[in-house]
C-alpha cells in the first residue's frame, strides 16, 4: 500500500531523466560537428605564430606525437610535438609543454624550433598568472614572448638563458619575475631536448609515411 | 497589462534583483566580472538557463510530487546547462574559453533553483518564462555593470574583446588609459564592486523612501 507513492515518484523521476538525457543528446548531435571544427581551427590558429616565415607542405596539426609522462620535456602532464616538413625534409618541430614553477599554476607554452635549433616562435597557450603582472607573457598583452624568436642554445649560451636578475640575458616583467623565470626555463629545457632528440622526432614521421606507402 | 509587466521588470531589475537584493549566484558574479564582455556572456547564458528551467519546471509542476521536486530541479537545470555549454562551444568558442569553468558552474547558481522553487513551481508556464526573463535580465545587468566598472578601473578600457561574442576581428574596445588599478581585476575588486553596488542601491532606495514620506506627510498622516 505504501509502496504506491514511491513507485510513482520513481516513475516520474525516470521519465524526466529520460527526457533530459534526450535533450542533451539532441543538442550534442546538433553541435558536435561545429565543436570539433572549432577545436581544430583553434589548434591551427594557436600553432600559427610558431610557424610564421617557414615553408612547409604537410598538415602540421595532424603530425602529432603525444609523449606520456615521464618524459624529458618540461612538465609532468602529456607533452605534444607537432612537426612541419617540406617534402620529406624536416622544417621545424612545435612543442606544447607545461612550464612548472609559475606564480599561480602550470603554464602551457607552445615553442617552435626549426631544424637548425633556433626558436621560431613562443606563445603562452594557457595560464592562470596574475592579471596585469604575470599575464604580460601573453603575446596580446606585451612583446615579451617575441624576444626569443631566432635565438638558440648557441645564442645566447645556455647559462645566459635566464632573466637579468639571475644573470641572464632576458628581461623580467616589472613586478613579476617568477612567471618569466618559469617560461624561460621551459624554453631552455625544450631546446636541450630538441638538440638531443631531433633525429628521433623527425624520423617518426618518415617512418609512418613509409608504413603508409607499404 | 502594461503596468503589471513594468512592475515585474522593476522587481527583477531593482526591487528583487537576484544579485543585489536576494544575494544569489554570487560565486559566478564575483568570479567572472573582471571584464564587461565576460559579464555579458555569463549574463546571457544564465538568462537562457533561467528561462528554460522556469519553463520546464512550470510545465511539469502538476506531475511532480513535492518530495522529489529538488532532484528533478537539479536534473532539469543540469541538462539545460550542459546544452547551453555545448551551444556556447559551438557558436561562441572564444567566449567559452574565456568563461571556462563558469558556464558548467551555472548549475550551482542558486538563483536558478531559487526561482524554480519560489516561482515556477507555483505559476503558469508563460508567467514563469517572464519571471525567468526579468530575473535573468536583472542578474545580467548586474554582471554587466560590475564587469564594466572593474574593467574601467582595473584595465582602463571598456567593451574590450567584444569579438568573443560578436565574432570577427579582435575588438580592443574603448581604451581610456593603458593599465589601471590592478586590485579591481583581482578577486577583492569583485567584492568591493559588489559592496559598492549594494550600498548605492540601498542609498537610492532610502532617499526615495524619504522623499515619499515627506510628500505623504504633507497630505495625510503616516500609516506607520
Amino acid at each position: 500500500m505504501n509502496s504506491q507513492p514511491i513507485l510513482k515518484s520513481g516513475f516520474t523521476l525516470a521519465i524526466i531523466a529520460a527526457v533530459c538525457t534526450g535533450l542533451v543528446a539532441l543538442t550534442w548531435q546538433l553541435t558536435t560537428a561545429r565543436i570539433a571544427a572549432n577545436e581544430q581551427a583553434w589548434l591551427e590558429q594557436s600553432l600559427q605564430p610558431a610557424l610564421s616565415g617557414l615553408s612547409f607542405d604537410n598538415n602540421v596539426s595532424e603530425s602529432m606525437i603525444v609523449l606520456q609522462p615521464p618524459h624529458d620535456l618540461p612538465g609532468s602532464v602529456p607533452a605534444i610535438i607537432y612537426r612541419a616538413y617540406a617534402g620529406n625534409q624536416p622544417v621545424a618541430a612545435l612543442f606544447l609543454v607545461t612550464a612548472r614553477g609559475g606564480y599561480s599554476g602550470p603554464i602551457r607554452v607552445l615553442i617552435g624550433i626549426d631544424v637548425a635549433g633556433s626558436v621560431t616562435g613562443v606563445r603562452v597557450i594557457q595560464h592562470i598568472e596574475t592579471p596585469g603582472l604575470g599575464d604580460r607573457i601573453e603575446a596580446s598583452r606585451s612583446d615579451w614572448v617575441l624576444q626569443f624568436d631566432g635565438l638558440s642554445l648557441r645564442n645566447p649560451e645556455p647559462a645566459r638563458w635566464a632573466i637579468k636578475r639571475d644573470g641572464g640575458d632576458f628581461d623580467q616583467l616589472t613586478g613579476a619575475s617568477v612567471t618569466p623565470r618559469a617560461v624561460i626555463k621551459a624554453i631552455k629545457e625544450t631546446l636541450h631536448y630538441f638538440d638531443a632528440n631531433a633525429d628521433t622526432i623527425f624520423a617518426a614521421m618518415a617512418q609512418s609515411d613509409a608504413e603508409e606507402a607499404n | 497589462m502594461p503596468t503589471s509587466l513594468a512592475n515585474r521588470f522593476m522587481d527583477g531589475l531593482w526591487r528583487e534583483n537576484p544579485g543585489l537584493v536576494q544575494l544569489l549566484g554570487l560565486c559566478p558574479l564575483l568570479a567572472v566580472t573582471a571584464t564587461f564582455v565576460n559579464g555579458l556572456g555569463l549574463g546571457i547564458a544564465t538568462l537562457m538557463v533561467l528561462m528554460a528551467s522556469n519553463a520546464l519546471v512550470s510545465a511539469t509542476r502538476r506531475w511532480i510530487q513535492p518530495e522529489i521536486r529538488i532532484p528533478i530541479y537539479v536534473l532539469i537545470i543540469a541538462s539545460l546547462v550542459t546544452c547551453i555549454e555545448l551551444i556556447f562551444k559551438a557558436w561562441f568558442p572564444a567566449l567559452d574559453r574565456s568563461l571556462g569553468i563558469f558556464i558548467p558552474l551555472i548549475v550551482t547558481n542558486c538563483a536558478i533553483v531559487a526561482r524554480a522553487e519560489v516561482f515556477a513551481s507555483r505559476n503558469s508556464v508563460a508567467s514563469s518564462i517572464l519571471d525567468g526573463l526579468v530575473m535573468g535580465t536583472g542578474f545580467a545587468f548586474l554582471l554587466m555593470a560590475i564587469g564594466a566598472f572593474r574593467e574601467l578601473l582595473g584595465q582602463g578600457s571598456i567593451f574590450a574583446r567584444m569579438d568573443m561574442l560578436l565574432g570577427g576581428e579582435p575588438i580592443h574596445g574603448i581604451i581610456l588609459n593603458d593599465g589601471g588599478w590592478l586590485l579591481m581585476v583581482l578577486p577583492p575588486g569583485a567584492f568591493f564592486s559588489l559592496a559598492l553596488a549594494i550600498a548605492a542601491k540601498n542609498a537610492i532606495d532610502r532617499r526615495r523612501r524619504e522623499t515619499r514620506n515627506t510628500l505623504s506627510r504633507r497630505t495625510r498622516p503616516l500609516n506607520r
